[in-house]
């Protein structure tokens, strides 16, 4: 039997596979990743410079930091993004002010919210990495006279990305799967895709399957990029054969 | 006789469950999304209140069955009576073809217009294509006017869908949206009624096309459910011959009805 054909039969009369949800699933993939790339950019170079400072002996520094990640370690991503999206607006004067042509879309609010929440939890699996330093490694770079900060950057901080690495690769992947929530404010990513399809076709299945198994690939690339970085960057922690 | 026992259980079993299917309802359960205003909302005692539920507790009246009310987001509303979480939906739900292949529809017992709302000080007078471009709409995620606006307008406006209306207005008082589109009574109640701000209608109000705004709202049930869907249809028959339908409809839409013309 011709497999075009089969194919063609196959997909005849259903409401998932049309060019127009085509279309709403792969705009919903953009925002997905856009929003997502990101918020884990943003996130990973704000949590460098607090997981250091977060081990800082003056109270003053570290406090703050501690208090930062464990409220958006504590609280759930929802919650917080229904504040800062519906939250902002009973400010008042933010309607006039410089910041409302970013809040006023919910894109920005969104990327706010996933931000702030993937660089508490990053800042403090770095300060986990950062503190298991091992204290032979510390020694040795004082013994040659080497600065705190120069330290930090030759010694401590290359051997901490390293131990981070499978930890952050799961905050990775929680982060695409906690994006899903982006389309109560609006947006329409993977999900919201998926709910509109849903909501306009009353196809639960199709439409949920199919943004699971869309979910699952980008899961499975982020899988695979960090065996990848593991690999090259733990060869020597590897069993020699 | 083991296997003759297990047999006429089974018997039994499907005897039980077809008469259950078609059972004579004493208990009805009824979906709807709330808040709708006026058509459906809480007061401010967490009463629940408004057109569809008064005329719906009627109906149950006249048709002698206890009614119970339950509580279900807008999307996921037809499945829900899919999977037997109620059995029927009163809440104001248009009848059109792509619902009809799913549930039976009762007589459209309602037939409101939808309008466009913007804020008074807002600069559109006319809806087209042109005037919307680059606009934010808002509209709720799943209904006619969603459908309606995103094959109309969805290439040259940004949509943004919310799950409830609620969400949308107080998305309209943030000015993030620069018009929606809803049915008019609800946006009257919700929008030219509210005392935060101004709003007004855009435009004419909207009937057609009736791909997309049907034949007016309608009660939902499960398609075997033909009996009860009669038995509702009855009792609608009878409280529009009796005034009580006007009774209750002038307690919400007088006023509304008055500037609609």
């Amino acid at each position: 039997m011709d497999i075009a054909a089969w194919f063609d039969d196959l997909l005849a009369g259903n409401l998932i596979f049309t060019a127009q949800t085509l279309g709403y699933y792969w705009e919903g993939l953009v925002t997905t990743t856009q929003l997502v790339f990101l918020s884990l950019v943003i996130g990973l170079v704000m949590a460098v410079p607090l997981a250091v400072l977060r081990g800082s002996r003056h109270k003053w520094i570290s406090l703050p930091i501690y208090v930062y990640t464990y409220v958006f370690r504590g609280t759930p991503l929802l919650i917080q993004l229904y504040i800062i999206y519906y939250g902002v607006v009973f400010i008042d004067g933010i309607q006039e002010s410089f910041l409302w042509p970013l809040l006023r879309e919910a894109f920005y609010p969104a990327l706010i919210a996933f931000t702030l929440n993937t660089a508490a939890y990053t800042t403090e699996i770095f300060r986990g990495a950062i503190k298991s330093t091992s204290k032979g490694e510390i020694e040795a770079a004082r013994a040659y006279g080497m600065s705190q900060g120069l330290m930090m950057r030759r010694i401590i901080l290359p051997s901490a990305f390293r131990r981070a690495l499978p930890a952050y690769g799961n905050e990775v992947i929680f982060m695409l799967h906690a994006s899903a929530i982006a389309s109560v404010v609006t947006l329409m990513d993977l999900t919201g895709a998926a709910r509109f399809v849903y909501a306009r076709y009353y196809a639960p299945f199709e439409a949920f399957l199919f943004v699971a198994a869309l979910y699952l690939c980008l899961t499975f690339a982020i899988l695979f990029f960090f065996r990848f970085l593991e690999k090259k960057l733990l060869a020597h922690l590897r069993p020699q054969s | 006789m083991k296997k003759l026992l297990t047999v006429s259980l089974l018997g039994l079993a499907v005897a039980a469950a077809s008469s259950a299917q078609a059972r004579d309802y004493d208990h009805v359960r009824i979906g709807v999304d709330v808040p709708y205003e006026p058509m459906e909302y809480r007061t401010p005692e967490g009463e629940l209140t408004g057109f569809d539920i008064e005329l719906g507790n009627e109906l149950c009246e006249r048709i002698d069955v206890t009614c119970e009310w339950i509580e279900q987001e807008w999307d996921g509303i037809i499945p829900g009576l899919m999977s037997r979480n109620y059995d029927a939906i009163m809440s104001s739900m248009t009848i059109n073809d792509e619902r009809r292949q799913t549930v039976l529809f009762s007589d459209p017992y309602f037939t409101p217009p939808s309008a466009w709302f913007a804020p008074s000080s807002s600069e559109l007078e006319e809806t087209t294509e042109e005037s919307l471009e680059g606009k934010t709409i808002g509209v709720q995620r799943g209904t006619l006017q969603d459908n309606y606006v995103t094959d109309m307008y969805g290439s040259v406006a940004d949509i943004s869908r919310y799950s409830t209306a609620d969400d949308m207005v107080l998305d309209m008082e943030a000015e993030r949206l620069d018009i929606l589109f809803l049915d008019y009574p609800v946006g009257k109640a919700t929008l030219l009624d509210s005392d935060n701000r101004d709003y007004r209608v855009v435009g004419e109000t909207i009937t057609e096309p009736k791909k997309y705004f049907g034949d007016g709202f309608g009660i939902a049930f499960r398609k075997r459910d033909e009996a009860l869907a009669d038995r509702f249809n009855d009792a609608l028959a009878e409280v529009q011959q009796d005034g009580t339908y006007d009774e209750i409809y002038n307690r919400y839409f007088s006023e509304s009805k008055k500037n609609a013309e």
